[in-house]
C-alpha cells in the first residue's frame, strides 16, 4: 500500500511539475470539439450526435496520455528500479492505472462543461453521464496500462498503442455511447436501459483489471 | 488414448481432413435440401459458419496455449499460440469475404452495419491484425513471446465480451445457428455438423503444418549456422 502511494504521488507529482500530459489532452479535446463544430456545421448536438462527438473525443484524447505513461519510466531507469525493488510489480499497474484515471477525470472536469457550452441546451444529463464517463475511465485505464507497457517496451512505440487500443475499446465506446444517446437526448436524460450500459461497463472493468492483474507482472521480467 | 494419439501424424490428420471436408460438402450440396427462403446462396451458410466458428475458437485456442506459456516459460507454447493467431487470422478473413458474398445474395447489400455479428467479427478481426505489428516491433526473442502471450490472453478475454457489447446495441437479423427456437431442420443440422468438424480438423492440419515447417526451417538455419562455422 505504501508503495501504491509513493508510486502513484510521484506519478501525480510529475505531472503536476512539468504539465506533460494533461495540458496536452485538454487542449486537443477543445480543439476537436471546435473542429466538429465546422465539420458537422451543428451548433446545437443531442442524442446519438453529442454522444458521438464527446464520447470518441475523450477516447482520443485519452490515447495522448496512454502514449506517454511509460516514457519517463522507460527514459529515466524506473523500470529497472520497479525490478530491483523489494516489492509486487502488480503495484505498478494499480498505480500507473489510478494515475490514468485522475489524469482522465480531470480531462472530462475541463472538456465535458466546454462540450456543453459549445453544444448542450441543457446541462442536466451531466450527473448520470458522470458515473458512465467514471467506470468507462477505470476500463480505459485497465487496458490502456497494459497495452502501454507493451508499446512502449517495442520498437514502434507510439504507433502499437493506438492500433491495439483503438479496437480494444470498442466495448467501452458502445457501451458509454448507448448510454450517452439517451442522457443527452432531446428534452432532458432518457435513462432508457441505462443498466444495461453500466452493467457492460462494470463487466469490462472487471474483466480487463483481473487481466491487468494477471499478466501485468510477465511484461516486467527481463 | 495416449497411445491412439500418439498414432495421429501430420500426414494421417491431412487424410482425414479431406475425407472428412469432402463428405461434409457433398452431403451440403446433395444431401441437404435446399432452403426454401435463400434459395441456393444458403449453401455457403456451410462454408461460413464452420469457418467462423472455427476462427474464434482457434484465437481462444491461442489464448490458453498463451497462459501455458507464461506459466512454463517454455516457447513451444508461445510458437503455437502464434500459429493458432495466424491461422485463424486467415481463417477471419475467408469469414468476411463469404460473409459478404452471403449477405449480398440474401440480403442485397454487401455488408449491413445494423448486424452485431458482422461488425464484431470484424472489430475482433481487426484486432487481431494488429498482433503482427506488434510481434515484429519487439526484436527480444523472449520479451516478444511473453508480450505476444499477453495480448492473446487479453484478446482472447475480448472476444466474448465484444460479441456482447456490439449484440446489446444492435438488432438482430443475423440467423442463428442454435437458437433455442427452431434452428435447423435434422436433414441441414447433420450435414452442417460435418462440415464443422472437417472445418476444426482443416484448421488443425494448417497449425501443425505451419509449427512443423516453422520447425524445420530453425533447425535449417542452426545447421547452416554450425556448417558456416566449421568451414
Amino acid at each position: 500500500m505504501t508503495a501504491y502511494s509513493a508510486l502513484l504521488r510521484k506519478d501525480l507529482r510529475v505531472e503536476l511539475r512539468t504539465l506533460r500530459s494533461l495540458p496536452a489532452m485538454a487542449l486537443f479535446a477543445i480543439t476537436a470539439f471546435v473542429i466538429f463544430r465546422f465539420g458537422l456545421d451543428r451548433e446545437r448536438l443531442s442524442g446519438e450526435l453529442a454522444a458521438g462527438v464527446l464520447i470518441p473525443t475523450l477516447l482520443f484524447a485519452a490515447l495522448l496520455a496512454i502514449n506517454r505513461l511509460f516514457v519517463a519510466e522507460r527514459e529515466e531507469g524506473g523500470f529497472d528500479l520497479i525490478r530491483l525493488a523489494p516489492v509486487d510489480r502488480t503495484v505498478l499497474f494499480a498505480a500507473k492505472a489510478s494515475a490514468l484515471v485522475v489524469y482522465l477525470v480531470v480531462l472530462e472536469l475541463v472538456a465535458v462543461p466546454i462540450f456543453a457550452l459549445f453544444f448542450l441546451d441543457s446541462a442536466s444529463g451531466l450527473l448520470p453521464l458522470a458515473l458512465v464517463l467514471l467506470l468507462a475511465n477505470v476500463g480505459l485505464a485497465a487496458t490502456g496500462t497494459v497495452i502501454s507497457t507493451i508499446a512502449t517496451m517495442s520498437s514502434a512505440r507510439d504507433l502499437l498503442a493506438p492500433l491495439i487500443l483503438l479496437p480494444l475499446l470498442v466495448p467501452l465506446v458502445v457501451a458509454a455511447a448507448g448510454a450517452g444517446e439517451h442522457l443527452l437526448a432531446e428534452g432532458g436524460p432518457d435513462y432508457g436501459r441505462f443498466g444495461t450500459w453500466l452493467g457492460l461497463l462494470g463487466l469490462y472493468d472487471l474483466i480487463f483489471l483481473l487481466v491487468g492483474y494477471a499478466t501485468f507482472d510477465f511484461l516486467l521480467d527481463d | 488414448m495416449a497411445d491412439a494419439l500418439k498414432s495421429i501424424t501430420l500426414r494421417r490428420l491431412a487424410v482425414g481432413t479431406v475425407v472428412v471436408l469432402g463428405a461434409g460438402y457433398v452431403l451440403a450440396f446433395f444431401a441437404a435440401p435446399e432452403d426454401a427462403d435463400q434459395g441456393f446462396i444458403q449453401k455457403i451458410f456451410y462454408l461460413h459458419v464452420p469457418l467462423a466458428t472455427v476462427a474464434l475458437c482457434g484465437w481462444i485456442v491461442a489464448a490458453i496455449h498463451a497462459i501455458r506459456h507464461l506459466r512454463t516459460g517454455d516457447p513451444k507454447h508461445d510458437a503455437r499460440s502464434y500459429v493458432s493467431i495466424h491461422i485463424s487470422v486467415i481463417f477471419g478473413l475467408a469469414v468476411l469475404l463469404t460473409g459478404a458474398i452471403w449477405a449480398k445474395g440474401s440480403w442485397g447489400v454487401w455488408w449491413e452495419w445494423k448486424e452485431p455479428t458482422l461488425v464484431s467479427f470484424l472489430i475482433v478481426f481487426l484486432l487481431y491484425a494488429t498482433y503482427y505489428p506488434l510481434r515484429y516491433a519487439i526484436e527480444d526473442r523472449d520479451r516478444q513471446a511473453r508480450y505476444a502471450s499477453v495480448f492473446a490472453i487479453t484478446a482472447g478475454a475480448f472476444v466474448p465480451l465484444n460479441f456482447l457489447a456490439v449484440r446489446l446495441a444492435e438488432p438482430l437479423i443475423h440467423p442463428r445457428t442454435f437458437s433455442s427456437t427452431g434452428g435447423l431442420p435434422d436433414s441441414m443440422l447433420w450435414p452442417f455438423l460435418v462440415c464443422m468438424a472437417g472445418m476444426a480438423l482443416l484448421w488443425a492440419t494448417l497449425v501443425w503444418f505451419e509449427l512443423d515447417s516453422k520447425a524445420a526451417s530453425g533447425n535449417l538455419k542452426r545447421i547452416r549456422r554450425a556448417l558456416e562455422a566449421t568451414a
